[in-house]
């Protein structure tokens, strides 16, 4: 470790001034909403943090979340992020193929085992481990092997910290999240399809400069920091929502007006992630700003929760044809019980004996 | 023969149909039919609110006319109705509700509670549970032509009586002619005033009218009771001598169950509809108003107010045609509180004011006529049904009011325009 | 990876919502037919006045308290007509609900400002509060009280209560109360048919009847 550069070195070698290294920190502070006071502290964790090894592991995947983090927004400074660390191991990312690559990992992990950070895109499918293999190496064991010396892991996307889309019913891999299957390590969840950028690189530096320790997450294993609110609470759209204005269709009055998209199937109300306060691209905008309701991505099992176009009031079942049956059985029902109750009524008639005043008295 | 449990709960049975249960099912126990009634009003003892006097058909449709109900049953969970059940239940039925229909008027989910006490009155008089006094009416009135005995001989004495001082011909058993005259019980026993005063009437519009020896009266103890099977024997009476006597018309006395009995009731009770009309004495007063038949002369300047008979007002629909009388007759006529569709009962209908044991209860219960007849501080109190008659005098002599009641047929004809 | 309140979430909209509906659906039905099975003899009398048009008029007139009744029973009456039009204000006017029958129906409206929706609901869930003290205290509702009736009671605040917190994200996760929610809707919706919930669909037929009655004898109504 003592021959990797630290990081105001790497930044000289990249042309940020000082400046630019404060401002980033402050920056970054915020990001992980921590009180603007730890700036200077996070810029000293920093300052003195040397490039751990990382591993980055892509499984059943669709690159997303590397295209993402690809385009997480202030480049210099994602520059930095990427030198911050030394990433020993990324499909995408690295230059070198076929054995090297993996004799690239086996070399990182070998070097820094206990130490290094491992990370996380796609699934694992369980189905069959032939379904997704890397270097003849099944997801499986390929993750089993290298959780085994990492100091923790961090599921991006997910695929990986949920099962994501391959998960999706009916599942035919029979993919799951890392955390269904490292169950002795650290793992922290940083879902999406694909997670924020910023916020991705946030953790990463939160990680970096403060430890795990200080990484609080929920009962889905997300920093809080990023996923302790719903979208619908923060979204710019809300009052709309609270007017009760409604777009009703993509093309109608109140989708050209900006109103809310509850109806057209916003998840927003049930979806926790800083999407409509950070947003992407530099803050320029997200999904529901485009004009299209949230699908839910940060939260499990999103592709199977009832329809992306209905809205979260709108029974997600088949219920017409259970009401068809419904309407067929209290027909039934009704017959029967009608029947009843006519034989009843019938019989008490049938019974009837013509009443003299006579027969008013109890007679012993 | 004798009344037992089974008989009562067959009654019972026989009389739910579609509005009971519709009824029941719309319940939603809000209680605002006991402040309709006057016996809850009177002495604030929840027992008396009017949908709880029908617990015991309520059961009986709970428990056998509804699935959920009879799956209950058989689990042993729906108390069944027992013998103690009605006997307890006796009281809240005959002396406690008088079948005003107040609380009909004011349910919220429009539940005809008073037609199902009519209808629980079956079912506690064929399990034997009906007040002694009303059996013993009925009895009389089975045997003897009317619940007061025979009336034949003091009928005819009075018919004699008003030929000789009017002048006028009384028919009896007369065919072919308009209208079959029928009074009440009380009146040929009582308030004998108003034959004189309907003949006067009646041969003034030239109203061709007679009595029948067979069927004078129109009391029906089967009604009060609660006993179709008496009812329709006692409406049959009727019905046959106007059938015989061939009259375009039977009048109904100034009697609330009467009217309720021969107008509404009877068709039903015989099976058919009648090939006569009904109409009530003031119903046919105020259409020979209307007609100029009714001509009168001269104001009673007393002071006076109406009390409206539940059965004649509430439940039979005769509301204006007595105010348009009593505005002809009367210039100073004063309604008294809740007057007209809305009126309290005098405590005494439906065969309450024969019970013996609600006697005390119904004079508590007449404290709210008191208060409004002590409101409006009348003269006279003018009404249009000979029970009420009998129980606002009895009821006001009882608190020492010392105001006159007369009935709005004998008043028309104080000022019946002679010439 | 599960999040269990979404499980919960996705079985009060799916199967939760498919049993509630069967089940209020079928037992409406069966219900309606226990009662008009039982028939009703034609009426013999010559009639008065016209009964069937009475009736139906009585199916809306009877909303409207007889003169002098309301101050018979204050609480009653005036907590009772809050609570229907602030449940039914709340339940009709809310943007999620008119999705959810939309759906359902077909038919869809403007959906009312939030500010209006809670308040509606503040005012139901004290009209109830007010109507349950009044069954406690009044000695006529404390006696006709049963099981029934508390029942309702509770059934009846649960979906107001919840849907206020589901809106405002209190008393914990949102997507938590959203189901909680959806399961107190949907619990009504099961006891609907066999409680005297039943009143609202059979309210219209017995103020029919009575009406009809009345009617026909020339009677107010």
């Amino acid at each position: 470790m003592a021959d990797k550069p630290l990081l105001p070195e790497l930044m000289k070698a990249h042309g940020i001034s000082r400046r630019g290294f404060l401002k980033y920190c402050a920056t970054l502070t915020s990001m992980m909403a921590l009180p603007p006071i730890l700036a200077p502290k996070v810029a000293m964790a920093l300052e003195g943090a040397s490039r751990p090894s990382v591993i980055w592991l892509s499984f059943q995947e669709c690159t997303g979340c590397t295209e993402a983090i690809t385009r997480s927004y202030a480049p210099t400074i994602e520059d930095l992020i990427f030198n911050a660390i030394s990433l020993d191991y990324h499909h995408t990312l690295q230059a070198a193929s076929g054995e090297a690559a993996e004799a690239a990992r086996e070399a990182a992990m070998e070097e820094n085992w206990g130490n290094y950070l491992v990370i996380v895109d796609g699934s694992i499918p369980l189905a069959n481990p032939g379904f997704s293999t890397i270097a003849g190496i099944s997801n499986l064991e390929m993750l089993k092997q290298t959780a085994e010396g990492a100091a923790a892991i961090v599921a991006v996307g997910s695929c990986a910290a949920f099962g994501g889309i391959p998960h999706a019913d009916p599942n035919p891999t029979g993919a799951v999240s890392v955390a269904d299957i490292i169950t002795d390590k650290p793992i922290i969840n940083v879902p999406g399809c694909p997670p924020i950028p910023v916020v991705m690189t946030s953790v990463l530096a939160q990680f970096l400069a403060f430890g795990l320790d200080s990484i609080e997450v929920d009962d889905l294993g997300r920093p809080k920091a990023f996923y302790s609110e719903t979208i619908h609470d923060r979204c710019y759209r809300r009052p709309f929502y609270d007017k009760g204005l409604f777009a009703e269709s993509f093309d109608d009055e109140g989708a050209r007006e900006g109103w809310c998209l509850y109806k057209l199937g916003c998840k927003g109300p049930t979806t926790k992630s800083v999407c409509a306060t950070v947003k992407w691209n530099d803050g320029t905008s997200f999904p529901i700003q485009a004009g299209h309701p949230c699908l839910g991505c940060t939260e499990p099992d999103f592709w199977d929760n009832g329809g992306f176009y209905k809205p979260l009031s709108v029974p997600a079942g088949d219920y017409r044809k259970l009401g068809l049956a419904a309407v067929a059985g209290g027909a039934v029902l009704g017959v029967a019980g009608g029947a009843i109750a006519r034989s009843v009524k019938s019989s008490a008639a049938a019974k009837h004996e013509p009443v003299t005043p006579d027969d008013l008295e109890k007679k012993s | 023969m004798s009344a037992s449990l089974e008989k009562g709960l067959n009654a019972l049975r026989e009389q739910i149909d579609a509005p009971v249960a519709s009824f029941f099912t719309s319940c939603v126990s809000c209680g605002i039919c006991a402040e309709a009634c006057l016996f809850y009003q009177e002495t604030g003892d929840p027992k008396y609110t009017p949908i709880h006097k029908l617990e015991p058909m309520r059961r009986i449709w709970s428990n056998e006319f509804t699935l959920l109900g009879r799956a209950k049953s058989m689990l042993g969970m729906g108390r069944k109705v027992t013998e103690q059940d009605l006997a307890d239940w006796e009281e809240l039925v005959y002396d406690s509700c008088t079948m005003c229909g107040r609380c009909t008027l004011v349910c919220p989910v429009g539940n005809d509670i008073t037609m199902m006490i009519r209808k629980m009155r079956e079912g506690m008089s064929a399990s034997g549970n009906a007040p002694e006094e009303l059996v013993a009416g009925a009895k009389r009135h089975w045997e003897k032509g009317s619940p007061m005995g025979d009336l034949l001989p003091a009928l005819t004495a009075h018919v004699k009586n008003v030929e000789k001082s009017t002048g006028i011909q009384v028919n009896v058993d007369k065919k072919g002619v308009d209208y079959l005259v029928i009074l009440s019980a009380q009146e040929v026993a009582v308030y004998n005033e108003v034959i004189e005063a309907l003949a006067r009437i009646l041969d003034k519009a030239g109203v061709s009218w007679t009595f029948s020896s067979e069927a004078f009266e129109g009391t029906n103890v089967g009604i009060q009771i609660g006993s179709k099977d008496l009812a329709r024997e006692f409406v049959s009476r009727t019905v046959n001598a106007a059938e015989k006597l061939k009259v375009k018309g039977v009048i109904s006395p100034e009697c609330g169950h009467a009217y309720q009995a021969l107008r509404w009731e009877g068709p039903n009770l015989i099976g058919r509809t009648y090939p006569f009309e009904v109409v009530h004495v003031i119903e046919l007063l105020d259409r020979l108003r209307a007609d100029g038949r009714l001509k009168t002369k001269g104001m009673d300047h007393a002071k006076l107010t109406f009390h409206d008979p539940c059965q004649i007002n509430r439940r039979g629909g005769i509301n204006h045609e007595p105010r348009r009388l009593l505005n002809m007759v009367a210039d100073n006529f004063t309604e008294t509180e809740d007057a007209g569709t809305m009126n309290w009962c005098c405590g005494g209908g439906g065969g309450v004011g024969s019970n013996e044991s609600a006697t005390e209860l119904r004079l508590q219960a007449f404290q709210r006529k008191k208060r409004q007849f002590e409101a409006v501080a009348p003269e006279k109190i003018v009404t249009m049904c000979a029970y009420c008659h009998h129980i606002l005098e009895e009821s006001l002599e009882h608190y020492d009011m010392d105001i006159e009641v007369q009935g709005l047929t004998e008043l028309m004809a104080e000022y019946l325009e002679d010439a | 990876m599960n999040n269990p309140y979404f499980d919960l979430l996705m079985w009060a909209r799916g199967p939760g919502f498919d049993i509630a509906l069967t089940i209020m659906v079928g037992g409406i039905l069966l219900r309606l037919v226990e009662i008009f099975v039982l028939g009703r003899k034609k009426d013999l009398a010559a009639p008065k006045g016209n009964g069937v048009l009475q009736g139906l008029r009585t199916v809306f007139t009877r909303s409207v308290p007889r003169k002098g009744a309301m101050k018979e029973a204050p609480v009653t009456y005036i907590a009772g007509y809050l609570f229907h039009i602030g449940f039914f204000v709340a339940f009709l006017f809310l943007g999620a609900h008119i999705a959810l029958i939309g759906d359902l129906i077909g038919i869809q409206w403007p959906a009312a400002n939030k500010a209006l929706i809670e308040i509606a609901t503040a005012i139901a869930v004290v009209a109830l509060i007010a109507l349950l003290w009044t069954r406690f205290k009044d000695p006529v509702r404390r006696a006709l009280s049963t099981f029934d009736d508390y029942l309702v009671w509770v059934l009846s605040i649960l979906p107001l209560v919840t849907g206020y917190a589901a809106v405002n994200t209190m008393f914990g996760d949102s997507t938590l109360m959203m189901a909680i929610h959806m399961l107190s809707a949907e619990a009504l919706m099961i006891a609907f048919p066999f409680t005297k919930l039943m009143h609202a669909v059979t309210f219209a037929v017995s103020r029919y009847y009575n009406g009809s009655i009345q009617g026909r004898k020339g009677a107010e109504s």
